[in-house]
C-alpha cells in the first residue's frame, strides 16, 4: 500500500501563547490537488511552515514519505514556493540562472557544485515558463511577474513529488496565472505530483484543485468540492451566499466535474 | 623609486602577500555579510578582538593565538543569543561588542595601561608582519576560502532565503555556525592589516562596491575581491611612499574606489 505523501495528527501550534492551529489532523495522498483556503490570519502559512519544518509545533506529529518530520532527509522530493513578497530581496546580485539552480539542490551531495546537466534541467524549467532569454538577467530588475515565475521555476525544478505553493499568483497578470495553473495541472496529472496551493481567494482556487481544505485556527472542512458544496455544517459556517460562490465558481471548471452543486 | 627596489623590501614583500590574502578573504566573506545584512557583526567582533589582544598582551603571549579561540567563541555567543534568547541580531553584535570592549579596558586597566602594542592593533601594522604571521595568515586565509568554495551553493541558497534553503535540506544551523567562526578567524587575521577599529571596512567596502558594477553573485565575489587586492597593495604601496598609516590609507583607497562604482553605475543607468 503507497504511504502518504503528508500526514499530520493533532497539530497545536502557538505564538507565545497565542493558539494559531489547534487539533489539526489530515493527511495527502499522492495525486491530491488542495486548495488550502482561510481568512487572513487563519493559521494557513504557519500550518505549511509547520509542515516543512520552518516553525516548531508544540504538540503533534508530522510525516513526511512515511517518515517522521524530525528525521526526514529526503527534501528533494519536496518543492516550496514562498510568499513571494517575504522570499525576494529585490537588490539581491543573482542572476535568474542562479536562482532557478539553487532548487537542484536537495539532490545534490556534498560539494553541491553545479555541472552541465543541472544547466540543461534550469534551461528547460525556464524554458517551460518562457523565461530563458533572461537567464542571465539579474533577478532584481525583472517585473514583479517574472520574480514570481523565477521562484516557481526554482520550486519546480527539481521534479517534486511534493509542491507546496504559498499565494502563488498575487504577482501575475491574467494570462500567466492561466499559465501558471496549466503547469500546476499537467504536473498533477501527468507525473501525479500531489499540490497544495495556499490562498486566501477562496472564490477561485475551485476552478483549479479538486479537494479543498478550509482552516480557520483549525480545520473547518477537507474533502472534495462536491462534499462541500453539498455540506450542511458548510451551509451554516459560510452562510448559502459564500457557498454558492465558492461552488459557482468551481463548476465553471470545464476538468472539474460538473454538478448541481451551490445553488441550495 | 623603482619597482624591482621596492619590492626588494623583506617587510613590504610580506605585507603586501599577507594583506593580498588576507583582503580577498575579507572581501568574499563580506559579500555574504552585506547581502544578510549581518555586517556590522565584523565591527562587534573587531571590538571583542580588542579584549582580546588586551588578555594576550597581559598573559604575553601572541595575540593572534589568544585571540582566534576567544573571538571565535564570542561569534557563536552572538549567534546563540540570536536564536535561543531571541535577541535580533544587532541587539546581539551590541552586548558582544560592549563586552569586548569592557574587557578589553579592564584588562588594560589591569596591566598599567594602554600601551604602544595595543595601539598597534588598534590601527592596523601589516609593515611589521613577522614571517610567522605571514604564514599563518595564508594559511587561514587559504582555509577559509576553501570552505568558502566548498559551501559556496548552500551559503548562497541560506543567503537569498533560508527558510528554502531548508527546505532544500541544508544544514542551516550547521551553516550559519561554519559562517560565524571564518567570519570570527577573518576579522583576528585582518586586525594586523587596518586595525581592530577599521576591520568592518575592509569587510564591507569590497562588497558594496562590487554590489554597484557586477550583475551575478559570482561576478559580485570575484569583483569584491579584485576590488580588495587593488585597495589592499596599492594602500600598502602609497602608504610606504606617501609615509600614511597603511590601514588608514587602504580605507580610504576603499571609499575611492566605492565612489568610482557609485558613478560608474550612475552613467550606466542614465
Amino acid at each position: 500500500m503507497p504511504v502518504d505523501v503528508l500526514t499530520v495528527e493533532d497539530l497545536y501550534f502557538r505564538y507565545n501563547s497565542l493558539d494559531v492551529l489547534t487539533g489539526i489532523s489530515f493527511s495527502i495522498k499522492k495525486g491530491d490537488y488542495i486548495g488550502l483556503v482561510g481568512p487572513n490570519g487563519s493559521g494557513k502559512t504557519t500550518l505549511v511552515k509547520v509542515i516543512l519544518g520552518l516553525l516548531e509545533p508544540y504538540r503533534g506529529r508530522i510525516t513526511l514519505f512515511g517518515n517522521d518530520l524530525t528525521a526526514f532527509s529526503r527534501w528533494e522530493k519536496i518543492g516550496y514556493l514562498p510568499q513571494h513578497i517575504a522570499a525576494l530581496n529585490p537588490r539581491f546580485p543573482a542572476t535568474v540562472g542562479e536562482v532557478v539552480a539553487m532548487g537542484l539542490l536537495s539532490k545534490k551531495r556534498f560539494p553541491k557544485h553545479m555541472n552541465r546537466s543541472d544547466q540543461a534541467k534550469v534551461d528547460s524549467v525556464l524554458d517551460i515558463l518562457d523565461m530563458k532569454r533572461l537567464k542571465n538577467a539579474p533577478v532584481g530588475e525583472l517585473s514583479g511577474g517574472q520574480q514570481q515565475r523565477v521562484l516557481v521555476a526554482r520550486a519546480i525544478v527539481n521534479d517534486p513529488e511534493f509542491l507546496i505553493v504559498d499565494e502563488p499568483t498575487d504577482a501575475l497578470d491574467p494570462e500567466m496565472r492561466d499559465r501558471f495553473f496549466e503547469i500546476m495541472q499537467n504536473l498533477n496529472k501527468e507525473r501525479q505530483v500531489a499540490i497544495v496551493i495556499v490562498t486566501h481567494d477562496t472564490g477561485n482556487i475551485g476552478r483549479y484543485t479538486s479537494k479543498l481544505l478550509y482552516v480557520d485556527k483549525k480545520i473547518v472542512f477537507y474533502g472534495s468540492f462536491e462534499d462541500f458544496c453539498e455540506s450542511r455544517e458548510i451551509t451554516q459556517f459560510f452562510g448559502e451566499f459564500a457557498q454558492h460562490v465558492i461552488c459557482h465558481r468551481h463548476n465553471q471548471n470545464p476538468d472539474c466535474p460538473s454538478g448541481d452543486h451551490g445553488t441550495n | 623609486m623603482e619597482l624591482t627596489e621596492f619590492l626588494r623590501y623583506g617587510f613590504l614583500q610580506r605585507a603586501l602577500i599577507a594583506g593580498s590574502f588576507i583582503g580577498i578573504l575579507c572581501s568574499t566573506l563580506g559579500v555574504f555579510l552585506v547581502l544578510r545584512r549581518f555586517s556590522l557583526i565584523g565591527d562587534g567582533l573587531a571590538h571583542a578582538t580588542f579584549g582580546s589582544v588586551a588578555l594576550a598582551l597581559l598573559l604575553k603571549m601572541s595575540p593572534l593565538y589568544v585571540s582566534i579561540p576567544v573571538v571565535m567563541i564570542c561569534s557563536l555567543g552572538i549567534l546563540r543569543l540570536t536564536e535561543r534568547a531571541r535577541l535580533y541580531g544587532d541587539a546581539a553584535i551590541g552586548v558582544v561588542s560592549a563586552l569586548g570592549v569592557a574587557g578589553g579596558v579592564m584588562l588594560s586597566s589591569i596591566a598599567g595601561g594602554f600601551n604602544i602594542d595595543l595601539f598597534s592593533y588598534l590601527f592596523g601594522s601589516i609593515l611589521s608582519i613577522s614571517e610567522t604571521e605571514v604564514f599563518i595568515s595564508i594559511g587561514l586565509s587559504v582555509l577559509v576560502i576553501l570552505m568558502i568554495v566548498f559551501y559556496y551553493n548552500e551559503l548562497l541558497s541560506i543567503t537569498f532565503d533560508e527558510d528554502s534553503a531548508k527546505t532544500s535540506g541544508i544544514k542551516t544551523k550547521s551553516i550559519n555556525t561554519l559562517f560565524v567562526l571564518l567570519t570570527a578567524v577573518t576579522v583576528v587575521l585582518s586586525m594586523k592589516v587596518v586595525g581592530i577599529m577599521l576591520i568592518s571596512a575592509l569587510l564591507i567596502f569590497p562588497a558594496v562596491t562590487a554590489l554597484q558594477i557586477a550583475r551575478s553573485f559570482k561576478a559580485v565575489m570575484l569583483t569584491a575581491s579584485l576590488t580588495a587586492m587593488v585597495s589592499v597593495v596599492s594602500g600598502i604601496v602609497v602608504s610606504f611612499l606617501l609615509d600614511l598609516p597603511t590601514g588608514a590609507t587602504i580605507v580610504l583607497i576603499n571609499f575611492f574606489l566605492f565612489l568610482t562604482g557609485l558613478t560608474y553605475k550612475r552613467i550606466i543607468k542614465a
